[in-house]
């Protein structure tokens, strides 16, 4: 090695050359350890091989030389979905590599919830996967009322199963509209926008709020569904089914939108799993893995409804199986509205459930409960728990650490728009410019999740 | 009088011009409260009536933007592209035939700018400068993604110029003319040529959108992948005239398609250019419900679709028209 050589001031750089060398004069394969030595991400030894030869390319700056196009999509590009990042190398049309970047919507809400109490962090959470604000305070109350051992309401349970599931529609159709949007079929994207306005209005009806609902509390919800919303929502769901029918029609046996989507995107199953991949984009590989059904939660075991799975694994399978789950999310809360038990909609634990606002004026005990919990919060015991949940991207799993405090020690959330996106590389490469697009958008990457 | 004459073409052209760039103005107006219709939503509204002042508006907007060249670009090119699209798109107007001869007051006006003998391929030749316009401004950009759009362009250019030329070719054997008045007035005096040439039809059409640029063969333009592609970088008038060639060469593609296939100005009762008109617009509309419908096709499946379905087919129909006009069916 010359004292020239670039890599020379990286040691693990050299390190991890050495080794590939090493290994490819030996013509072995490179060990579990030099592996890991070779590169932050694990190369095989002919994609090692590859990607020396294209550094060599690199190098070549005779005219006429054959370059591959560097382009930057992002963090302000109309289909990045948000602010992602997406380095891509082309070959004409060709993708030859594809970095995705992220951290542009860093917001620090996971360190934000330590200086929060713990009924505070609701508000920080509720933040992270705009889409999906459900999702992530269910899964943060769920590892909450672990830590507590809590009892739950049947009634509050089956409302946070409702709301869930008018989320997962919601969700859906947002990823519906803005992949049409890519694809450049314009119209489906008002179409679902519509149908998406109206249960946003809903949300607002329950919890106040359009978006960032802090609408389930720890111990349940922080009130009762108001008047003449199950009317609404039953009015909605009869329409609901009728509607996707007219996405459907609009789409699924469209050509273009077939030829668009069909075989694009394609990694094998096994990978998907070893990426950590959930959601509807393992469920259209053939793994019918769904949280709801496999570790029930909230009284999801009272409910009937299938997994749609496919297994294609590629765009258009993903595209089927989310058109397939909104219909399953309207049967469940077609059950949830027919079966909605009476009784209270939050636990009566003083300790942890700000009392009802009337005892207030007669009662000096919840006076002092009140008062305790608003100026100080609830105190959690010691310990840590991790609770999942199926949001619409995939597996949303939270894990609190406790200290005995007021405040949570450490709340982590694992997000599955960052854990999908770990797929986006190996199943856009080789693939056009305009499959990289196609692939984003059947990833659905909540950016606001991805970066916390 | 040759002076008058002289005058009377001027006056012509600038008829025909205005009319034309006005219903340019307009057309983009029709397109957004169309789609605004197919969309569930109302389309501009808020700039007078119906939101009839909008283009105006616009056309305000984009005169006062900042009319700048991007340091990485090729100056000349980059400025002069818009303009080729331009002339290229308002010189085609001058063959089409928007009705027939008329006597006003003494004086012999034609409807048409000029009846060239090789009225058809003059259109294709203009048709196919334009394309410079969008290819040279995409490559004088100086940006990734406008090279992008001006290669995907070319690329579209070839695969379906071809195509386009042979589903006239049989139109023209037809009518044993180039010149599009003789063929507008053959259809007239015999049967529009549609009744013969249905797949001819059709092929013209589905080229006709990949020659204006038009969903779902946008793809030099593509917005969610290239941005905006060959005009990324354009703003203010530029902007406007690419924008401006676009419309008019809808307009121009579709009052083509009405003249070859359509009888162009034949009908019965009201005048031949209030037919044409209506035969435009039923295209026009053809076009936006085009747009609002169908996604975006890949790049790669373009060009296939270009060369391995439509040029087959054109050829085959090409064949089969040689053999009927030889064998003197028609005419």
């Amino acid at each position: 090695m010359s004292t020239t050589d670039p890599l020379s001031a990286f040691p693990l750089a050299m390190e991890g050359r050495e080794a590939v060398e090493g290994a490819t004069r030996e013509g072995r394969s490179l060990t579990p350890t030099e592996r890991a030595i070779a590169a932050v991400e694990a190369y095989t030894p002919a994609e090692a091989a590859e990607r020396t030869l294209r550094n060599e390319m690199l190098a070549d700056s005779r005219p006429g030389s054959r370059q591959p196009l560097i382009i930057n999509m992002g963090p302000n590009h109309p289909s990045t979905h948000g602010v992602l990042r997406v380095i891509v190398e082309l070959d004409g049309e060709v993708v030859r590599e594809v970095v995705p970047v992220v951290g542009y919507l860093h917001t620090g809400i996971e360190k934000q919830c330590e200086n929060k109490t713990w009924w505070q962090a609701i508000t920080c959470v509720t933040r992270m996967d705009y889409l999906a604000p459900f999702a992530n305070i269910h899964s943060y109350v769920l590892a909450v009322e672990k830590l507590l051992d809590m009892q739950i309401p049947a009634r509050a349970e089956w409302i946070r199963v409702l709301l869930s599931e008018l989320n997962r529609l919601a969700s859906h159709l947002v990823f519906l509209g803005t992949s049409g949007l890519e694809m450049g079929a314009m119209s489906i994207f008002f179409y679902c926008y519509r149908e998406r306005d109206e249960v946003l209005d809903m949300f607002e009806m329950v919890s106040g709020e359009r978006m960032n609902h802090r609408y389930f509390q720890v111990g349940g919800c922080a009130q009762d569904i108001p008047e003449g919303f199950l009317e609404r929502l039953t009015k909605f769901l009869k329409e609901m089914p009728g509607r996707i029918d007219e996405y459907e029609a609009l789409l699924t046996n469209n050509p273009i939108w077939i030829d668009r989507m069909k075989g694009i995107g394609i990694i094998p199953a096994e990978q998907l799993l070893g990426l950590g991949v959930t959601g509807p984009t393992l469920r259209a590989a053939g793994i019918g893995l769904d949280l709801r059904k496999s570790e029930p939660y909230s009284g999801y075991e009272h409910f009937q409804f299938d997994v749609p799975t496919e297994i294609a694994g590629d765009c258009y399978a993903r595209y089927l199986v989310r058109v397939r789950e909104m219909r399953e999310s309207v049967k469940i809360m077609q059950q949830v509205i027919d079966g909605l038990p009476e009784g209270p909609f939050i636990s009566d634990d003083r300790k942890v459930v700000l009392p009802p606002r009337e005892e207030l004026a007669y009662s000096m005990e919840a006076l002092i409960h009140h008062f305790k919990l608003v100026t100080e919060g609830f105190k959690v015991p010691a310990g840590e728990a991790y609770a999942t949940i199926e949001s619409p991207r995939g597996e949303m799993g939270c894990y609190v650490v406790s200290d005995g405090g007021p405040k949570p020690y450490r709340v982590h959330m694992r997000d599955p728009s960052f854990v999908n996106l770990q797929a986006l590389r190996p199943l856009a490469k080789g693939g056009y410019l305009a499959d990289l697009i196609a692939v984003i958008a059947s990833l659905d990457p909540v950016m606001g999740g991805v970066d916390r | 009088m040759p002076q008058e004459a002289l005058l009377t073409m001027i006056i012509q052209a600038i008829i025909v011009v205005v009319v034309v760039l006005s219903s340019f103005a307009y057309l983009t107006l029709l397109e957004r409260q169309l789609i605004g219709r197919f969309q569930a939503r109302r389309g501009p509204n808020r700039a007078g009536p119906f939101g009839l002042m909008q283009p105006l508006a616009d056309l305000g907007k984009l005169t006062f933007k900042e009319d700048f060249v991007p340091e990485g670009a090729n100056a000349t090119i980059f400025r002069l592209s818009p303009l080729i699209c331009v002339i290229a798109a308002v010189g085609t107007l001058s063959v089409i035939p928007f009705g027939g001869v008329h006597e006003i007051g003494g004086h012999t006006i034609t409807l048409y700018g000029a009846d060239l003998s090789v009225g058809v391929l003059f259109v294709f030749a203009m048709s196919s400068l334009g394309f410079y316009g969008l290819i040279l401004g995409g490559w004088a950009s100086g940006n990734k993604y406008s090279l992008l759009g001006a290669a995907r362009s070319a690329a579209q250019l070839v695969s379906y110029e071809v195509a386009m030329g042979l589903s006239i070719v049989g139109v023209v054997m037809i009518s044993q003319s180039l010149s599009l008045v003789d063929i507008a007035n053959d259809q007239a005096a015999h049967i529009w040529y549609i009744v013969y040439q249905p797949i001819g039809f059709i092929i013209f059409m589905i080229a006709a959108f990949a020659e204006t640029n038009r969903t779902p063969f946008d793809l030099g333009e593509a917005e969610s992948e290239l941005i905006a592609g060959y005009n990324l970088e354009y703003g203010s008038v530029k902007f406007a005239m690419f924008f401006l060639a676009e419309y008019t060469n809808m307009i121009i593609v579709s009052a083509i398609a009405a003249t070859l296939f359509l009888g162009g100005p034949d009908g019965p009762f009201l005048p031949g250019f209030i037919w044409l008109g209506i035969k435009i617009a039923v295209l026009l509309f053809v076009f936006i419900w085009v747009r609002a419908t169908v996604p975006r096709l890949r790049y790669d499946r373009l060009m296939k679709f270009g060369w391995k379905v439509l040029l087959p087919v054109a050829t085959a129909n090409l064949l089969l028209t040689a053999v009927i006009v030889g064998l003197g069916f028609a005419n």
